[in-house]
């Protein structure tokens, strides 16, 4: 499929190729579904809205909530107006959500529909029943990712869901980036251990990643409630993972409600999740819990124990802002050498940073925004790496070059262990250790003369 | 709580407009067919299955792969058609790449025509294909962008077929999305030579080579003395569908997406088109058998016969041990083409099960006629269903199987029901009859896994049954 990647790489204008990103709506959808009780609404053609469940469903492996506006050639004429309406009185007249989170697509944004008027009327119509709820996030696809469009549904939550009422109270908010609902589980887990009572939002946990009841339940028992939702203005501080995806939110509910933010990036590998736990030691006014201290023990343990396998490997990386700035700094800390580093995203930031992170140490590196896969697979041409870490497009690369790959970030079409086990926390570090370890390793065993076969590794 | 039925009071009720888009078959007395609404656009705030125009041709197009497929439009519709359709392919596999002109703001704002020509210009001259396809998305028909303008330069400056797909997702169903795809199709038909082709060629339409079925069918067809001019698209290059004109015959399976195409074809070189399916023993031989009439040389339909039996006694032995693992059983069917659900509903008979819930994307009034024909009393037949009725529908019918695609498997592992992808992501071949016993044999192992045992579901059953024992 790759065979007429060139060799030496050559700069594109007008043309994508095997992207490393996708579209906003599709990020807008996903932090909807982390609302307890949420339907994600899709203003737009009904095949968006059928592609994000479809992808989304690939990735989970769960069935996918959300309905559309199904615009048709009128609506796209005289405006989405009537098809919202008609589909706010359905929604929830038939399926009774407590909270509709309405983002829009290129067409509806083109067109020009004003989605706060229509909402505003929908309410004043009494089309919105009482005590029900609907925010809404602009997600046009030809700006930013669908990293833009998840910070932009994070925001809407804070903008439109918190109430002034109220009075302090002791729990952290933690705003968990675009991560799975295993990682989300993780961070819970996590503040548990330390003793911290938190709050997090978006939570797609025991929302995308359900036991078998066998029942098909509409509104998992997941997700942040509206009723925690309208007390985060009055928590004592929020942790917001990722400066891409969360920072926005974090700083909306700082200066809206002056909840202090601390500002971190995602808690992947040793050092990240430090000043994660360091952040709930310190939001949340606890002492570090040892069984925390002891789980960060294991993972440095795996790591000494076994450093001498990563000393020097090339690796390339593909991923979403947050992700790839935090696994960075994790093969960092294992000694090896992240070459190639790329976001599909447009994100001058991120270049910024990584080039900051692998400044003196990884000068050979090439850091780039706004890049594809076809990029990635260039490079690597040009000078072949040991292990590729990105979702499931790069292993097409992988199978190309023969280069050992492992899954990372979103999507993951191809296997099953994102759904399960997390890649943030201490926990998490260790089971990206032992994978990337593996896929070096399996790929040294089947390859490797007779004589240099090993049975002790 | 009934034996025989689960409890559906936890799910909503049908949406009120859909009503006439749902039918439950009477019994045999009272069973006359009716009319069911059908091929319209979804409600607005329904959780709709189905997809866009875009996606039509999008499927249609997608196996050719000799051909550049380029998605002008903003990332999305590019990234979410990536490589996801196990279309194979014998040859060139540049169509599973992902090309798209990733329109931003600024192009939305000043027009994507100069980026379109330019990524046009850049992949042909970097992957030398012999046709592009460019699909036009959502806002390329809002934005103006004359993509038809920029094709016709194209192919002028590069002496390729340019062919613009109208398939922007908003103006109509998937259906006008396949008639966008057989107006691109039709375009190239009749630009090639058909010296050489022998006096029994025909072209296949609708089938996609997904899991290798065309191969299994033209090699059947090459057993029997018929030749393949083309298949669209399936394993397909753009010179066979140059050529295509040049058959005697079009066999049109899925019927939904090339019924257009075979109307045209026979409208401009007066070669008839016969309707056929390849699943199920059944309308697999009705197609073989077809075909050689229609030639009306007694070798050809010798050789079909000799082919049918050797196939059917091949296959009968491991059938018939699958037959009687699940006879009895209940399926719903969910697919995207009505025509499939035909052969479905045959294929589950021939296992000895028994079709409970039946439904289509895009099946038209006739379909439904058919399907209500077909049918056993008291199965549920369904337009454009959502996630939610599918699953009432099949609490309350027990099912022990659902049959469809990538969002609909997810719901019956949910509810402990077992499933087998008819759609994009089969694994093996589900054409022919060596697909007649793969299909068997998924079906089998989906069915009467023993993870089933496990479940809540089944174990509620096990009580059930025990206590009506006692």
């Amino acid at each position: 499929m790759l065979d007429a990647t060139p060799s030496t790489h050559s700069a594109r204008e007008a043309l994508r190729i095997n992207p490393a990103k996708t579209c906003q709506p599709i990020g807008a959808m996903y932090a909807a579904l982390g609302i307890h009780g949420c339907m994600p609404h899709s203003h737009g053609s009904q095949g968006c809205c059928a592609y994000h469940r479809s992808h989304l469903t690939r990735h989970h492996k769960e069935p996918v909530m959300a309905t559309t506006s199904s615009f048709t050639e009128g609506a796209s004429v005289f405006g989405g107006l009537a098809n919202m309406t008609q589909a706010l009185n359905n929604i929830f007249t038939i399926y009774n959500p407590e909270i509709v989170a309405v983002h829009t697509t290129c067409l509806s944004e083109v067109i020009g529909d004003d989605i706060p008027m229509m909402i505003r009327k929908a309410y004043d119509e009494k089309i919105i029943p009482e005590g029900k709820v609907v925010i809404h996030a602009n997600t046009p696809s030809f700006v930013g990712s669908h990293i833009t469009g998840f910070a932009g549904m994070v925001t809407s939550m804070v903008k439109h869901l918190p109430s002034r009422a109220g009075e302090k109270h002791g729990k952290v908010n933690i705003i968990p980036g675009f991560v799975d609902p295993s990682d989300m589980r993780e961070l819970k887990r996590l503040a548990r251990e330390m003793g911290v009572p938190a709050v997090m939002f978006p939570d797609t946990s025991d929302v995308l990643d359900l036991p078998q009841t066998g029942k098909y339940v509409m509104y998992p028992h997941g997700g942040v409630t509206l009723a925690d939702m309208k007390t985060v203005s009055h928590s004592l501080g929020t942790i917001a993972l990722g400066g891409f995806t969360s920072t926005p939110a974090a700083l909306e509910l700082e200066s809206q409600y002056g909840v202090p933010a601390t500002l971190l990036e995602l808690p992947i590998g040793l050092g990240t999740t430090d000043l994660f736990i360091d952040a709930l030691h310190k939001v949340g006014g606890v002492p570090v819990a040892d069984s925390v201290a002891w789980e960060r023990g294991r993972l440095l343990d795996v790591m000494t124990d076994m450093h001498q396998y990563f000393y020097g490997k090339r690796v390339a990386v593909a991923g979403d802002p947050d992700h790839v700035i935090s696994l960075v700094q994790m093969l960092l800390e294992l000694e090896m050498r992240p070459v190639y580093v790329i976001t599909g995203s447009s994100a001058p930031r991120f270049e910024a940073r990584v080039q900051q992170l692998l400044e003196g140490r990884v000068p050979e590196a090439v850091v780039k925004q706004n890049a594809d896969l076809f990029d990635m697979h260039q490079w690597i041409k040009e000078a072949p790496v040991d292990l590729i870490v990105g979702n499931s497009y790069c292993k097409h690369i992988g199978r190309a070059e023969n280069i050992p790959t492992v899954r990372f970030g979103f999507p993951i079409l191809d296997r099953m262990g994102h759904r399960l086990f997390p890649t943030v926390g201490y926990m998490g570090a260790m089971r990206l250790i032992e994978k990337m370890l593996d896929a070096m390793l399996d790929k040294k065993d089947r390859e490797c003369p007779e004589e240099f076969f090993e049975l002790v590794q | 709580m009934a034996a025989e039925t689960m409890d559906t009071m936890e799910l909503p009720d049908l949406i009120p407009e859909r009503e006439r888009q749902v039918l439950r078959k009477g019994d045999a007395q009272t069973a006359a067919v009716v009319d069911m609404e059908c091929n319209k656009a979804s409600v607005a705030g329904s959780v709709s299955q189905r997809a866009c125009v875009f996606c039509g041709s999008r499927v249609v197009l997608y196996p050719i792969s000799d051909a550049i497929h380029l998605v002008h439009g903003p990332i999305g519709c590019a990234a979410y058609t990536w490589d996801i359709r196990g279309a194979l392919s014998s040859g060139p596999q540049l169509h599973r790449n992902s090309f798209s002109t990733d329109l931003r703001e600024m192009d939305v704002i000043y027009g994507g025509e100069k980026k379109l020509e330019a990524a046009l210009m850049e992949l042909i001259a970097k992957h030398r294909p012999n046709a592009a396809f460019v699909y036009s998305t959502c806002i390329v028909g809002i934005i103006g962008d004359d993509v038809d303008a920029v094709c016709r330069r194209v192919s002028r400056a590069t002496g390729i077929p340019v062919l613009p797909v109208n398939s922007e997702g908003f103006k109509g169903t998937k259906r006008d999305g396949y008639r966008a795809a057989c107006d691109a199709l039709f375009n190239l038909v009749g630009t090639e030579p058909t010296e050489g082709l022998g006096p029994y060629s025909i072209n296949i339409l609708g089938d996609f080579n997904l899991a290798g079925e065309t191969w299994i069918i033209k090699e059947y067809l090459r057993k029997i003395g018929i030749d393949v001019v083309a298949c669209m698209t399936g394993d397909a290059r753009i010179q066979d569908i140059g050529r295509a004109h040049g058959a005697k015959l079009n066999l049109v399976q899925c019927s939904g997406s090339m019924i257009y195409l075979a109307q045209n074809m026979q409208k401009r070189y007066g070669i008839p088109f016969k309707r056929v399916s390849f699943f199920g023993i059944e309308d697999m031989a009705a197609a073989l058998y077809e075909t050689a009439q229609f030639f009306g040389a007694p070798e050809l339909m010798d050789r079909a016969r000799e082919l049918v039996r050797g196939e059917i006694d091949g296959i009968m032995p491991e059938l018939k041990r699958y037959r009687e693992k699940l006879a009895g059983k209940k399926a719903a069917v969910y697919v995207g083409g009505a025509f499939k659900a035909f052969s479905l509903v045959r294929a589950l008979r021939l296992l000895g099960m028994q079709t409970a819930v039946v439904g289509s994307q895009t099946g038209d009034k006739d379909d439904y006629r058919h399907l209500q024909e077909i049918s056993d009393p008291g199965t549920i037949i369904v337009d454009d269903s959502n996630p939610l009725e599918l699953a009432r529908f099949c609490m309350e019918k027990n099912v022990d199987l659902f049959i469809g695609g990538v969002k609909e498997r997810p719901i019956a592992y949910k509810m402990g029901i077992g499933f087998c992808d008819h759609n994009h992501e089969r694994k093996e071949p589900l054409a022919g009859f060596v697909g007649m016993l793969n299909f068997a044999k998924e079906v089998y192992g989906s069915v009467c896994s023993p993870v089933w045992k496990l479940t809540p579901r089944c174990a509620e059953r096990y009580v059930q049954r025990k206590e009506a024992v006692s």
